[in-house]
């Protein structure tokens, strides 16, 4: 998709707005979060995992040319091909030289993120292919020709009757009077559609959550049972990935998916997890005849040993999106990139640069609770506060907020005249507000003052009230 | 300069180094050759009985029926009481394993091999089980077509209880030490949790997604030598 990222708070009030958006977020806020609770409960491990699935993504990342050369040699001696994408547009080109030269013209796709961000099926549909997603929220959201709003739940966005409509829209094939109330209709329908083009395809493009150093395995996990459809019935699977899911071992990979989806959707385990080794030998019965392994920098190596480092630890479970106050309130589609929440904050400017997204690293309240969800342990608010001190430093930061953070470091650096005028200006707001106790509209802060009314001040400062009831420095 | 090696110098440069000296790359090679297991939840420890009953628990929390039989000789009996029971027909499509083909399946319509995507039913062999999450685990090969784990709408798993293990490690260990190469993995391992499921519809819980819509698991537990 375009990078949309600078347009956030003309999004996010859009989406304030948003009567199903809003429903649909509500659902969330109560329903994953509380099901990852459960799933710490019952696993008293959980904290000790957590730190152990951090210690195995930092080692990794530290000899990462290892690993991944390592990985490279395991898959071709298993049988696979690997493939090194620079950027998106090296990826792409890779992706349909392999499909070309198979004679190929559908393609199911499991989820990817990769693929998201190779927006690998516009590209395919540019060169006459036809790309069909296969997880039912993915699906939805191709036919309504959108963006994941989530990056584990698509379409989380949308409500039961916006599904209706694009299948009626798209299947028109059949019955118009078909009854559609029931979510179990809309996946009936989605499923036998589905099956037909999953045994249509001439390739199957997959994500990868690992890739395993030791045996040159790629790891996906569903609930769907569509990647491994996705991946088995097509002649070719073709795998993309990144730098940095590589994995040393087997065990390494147990311990990451062992708070993977707990952290995800509080399940204990996905309900399909599977380790693709190769292409198809001479004894089996089934599966693809070529499996091709497409690895994509595009620019995180370039964050290794740097501010966003520790970043590139992340296994996409989405808890810290879950768990945003902000993405809770706007979705995601108002952060305008693939990646939303506080994880896309600190990734999209990375991965697209600071000048596209400036907005995002403000998007947070920097409540903290990303961080304290986070399955290792990534230090999201200390990226989101280093993002916004570049851009202060060489940044697009408009003039207004330049002044008025400059003139307000001038009077927090003082602050003996600060306490005073302060309290001066409280006993003066005090004075003018006694009559309703709050303001309708308030000078300098009209902004904050549009959507809600403006406290008055009862007459005196915090410091004040704080010495006054005996409080004092620690 | 290839992609591969810009992307791999590209690495080095921004970790502050060049390549790995040769003591540090045997250093990691070793880590790799000789794979340490990290911390592995209690909960799968305990006795065999324990970790069975432990298998059956976790596999009913996502929507598993289990049957326990005391011997392999009780299989095309089991499933054709299940298919029966759910009212799913006669037809069973079966993996072409040793342990299958052996046995006497006259009361249903039996095939073995890979499925095209019209089988209604399926039963295949577990290569292991694991108690910690109710787990099975499913490799592809001459004995295990994968295609029968996910086209079938309905989805039978043999698990002999001397396969079912506590934890994952003990399922990796095992794959080592049989295949004794470093080829030790099959084309597809499938570790199956229950049946096929989605919420992408309002956040609602529905099963049979694009897999199975149901997952019966017949629990062996004998050595299979009696009868």
């Amino acid at each position: 998709m375009e990078l949309n990222a600078h347009n956030f708070k003309e999004n996010a009030r859009k989406a304030l707005k948003d009567d199903d958006l809003q429903a649909s977020l509500q659902k969330l806020g109560s329903g994953f979060p509380l099901k990852r609770l459960a799933a710490m409960d019952r696993l008293p491990e959980f904290e000790g995992l957590r730190d152990q699935a951090r210690d195995i993504k930092d080692h990794t990342l530290r000899h990462l040319d290892h690993y991944l050369e390592q990985f490279e040699s395991r898959v071709i001696e298993t049988g696979g091909k690997v493939h090194w994408a620079r950027d998106i547009k090296a990826g792409r080109k890779i992706v349909h030289e392999i499909c070309e030269a198979v004679g190929a013209k559908t393609v199911t796709k499991g989820k990817s993120m990769i693929g998201e961000e190779m927006a690998i099926n516009e590209y395919l549909e540019e060169k006459g292919l036809i790309p069909i997603e296969t997880d039912l929220g993915e699906y939805i959201i191709q036919l309504r020709n959108e963006p994941p709003s989530h990056i584990i739940a698509p379409a989380i966005h949308l409500r039961k009757s916006h599904v209706e409509e694009a299948f009626r829209k798209t299947h028109t094939d059949l019955p118009k009077d078909r009854n559609l109330d029931a979510p179990e209709d809309l996946l009936v329908e989605a499923r036998a559609i589905l099956r037909k083009k999953f045994i249509a395809a001439d390739v199957g493009i997959t994500g990868a959550n690992f890739m395993v150093a030791e045996t040159g395995s790629t790891v996906i996990v569903t609930n769907e049972g569509n990647g491994d459809l996705t991946q088995t019935l097509p002649r070719v699977h073709i795998v993309l990935c990144s730098i940095e899911k590589v994995v040393p071992t087997l065990e390494d990979c147990t311990t990451l998916l062992r708070v993977l989806a707990r952290s995800a959707t509080g399940q204990e385990q996905s309900v399909y997890t599977t380790f693709s080794t190769g292409a198809r030998g001479e004894t089996d019965p089934d599966g693809p005849d070529e499996f091709h392994v497409v690895i994509l920098d595009n620019g995180r190596s370039r964050m290794l040993g740097h501010e966003t480092h520790d970043m590139l630890r992340c296994i996409r479970c989405s808890a810290c999106i879950n768990h945003c106050p902000v993405y809770q309130s706007v979705g995601g589609h108002a952060y305008g990139s693939i990646y939303p929440g506080p994880m896309g904050s600190v990734l999209t400017p990375a991965l697209y640069g600071l000048e596209k997204s400036c907005d995002l690293p403000n998007a947070s309240t920097m409540c903290g609770k990303c961080e304290e969800v986070c399955p290792v342990r990534i230090p999201i608010p200390k990226m989101l506060r280093s993002w916004r001190k570049k851009q202060w430093e060489d940044g697009p930061v408009p003039m207004v907020e330049r002044l008025g953070l400059n003139w307000w470091t001038w009077w927090v650096l003082r602050p003996k005249l600060y306490h005073r005028v302060a309290g001066w200006k409280m006993r003066v707001l005090a004075l003018l507000g006694r009559k309703n106790g709050h303001f309708k509209s308030f000078g300098i802060n009209k902004g904050w003052t549009k959507d809600r009314d403006f406290p008055a001040p009862e007459g005196k400062t915090f410091q004040q009230l704080w010495s006054e009831k005996g409080g004092r420095r620690l | 300069m290839s992609s591969r090696d810009y992307i791999l110098g590209r690495i080095r440069w921004s970790l502050g180094r060049g390549a790995l000296e040769r003591d540090d790359d045997l250093h990691l090679a070793q880590r790799v050759s000789n794979p340490k297991p990290n911390l592995i939840p209690k909960r799968g420890g305990g006795t065999h009985k324990q970790q069975i009953s432990l298998f059956v628990k976790m596999a009913k929390e996502v929507n598993a029926t289990v049957s326990r039989l005391k011997s392999l000789d009780g299989v095309p009996r089991a499933a054709a009481k299940y298919l029966k029971d759910n009212d799913l027909g006669t037809a069973l499509r079966l993996a072409p394993h040793p342990d299958l083909e052996k046995m006497n399946w006259s009361a249903l319509e039996v095939t073995f091999g890979p499925s095209a995507g019209d089988d209604l039913n399926s039963l295949v062999m577990a290569y292991g089980g694991v108690a910690e999450t109710g787990s099975l685990a499913l490799v592809s090969g001459q004995y295990g077509p994968t295609t029968l784990n996910f086209l079938p709408d309905n989805h039978i798993i043999v698990l002999k209880a001397e396969d079912l293990v506590g934890d994952y490690e003990a399922v990796y260990a095992r794959l080592r030490r049989e295949s004794n190469n470093a080829d030790f993995m099959p084309r597809a391992l499938n570790w199956v949790s229950g049946p096929s499921r989605t919420a992408d519809i309002e956040q609602t819980l529905l099963l049979g997604a694009h897999g199975p819509r149901k997952l019966h698991i017949l629990l062996v537990e004998s050595d299979g030598q009696e009868g």
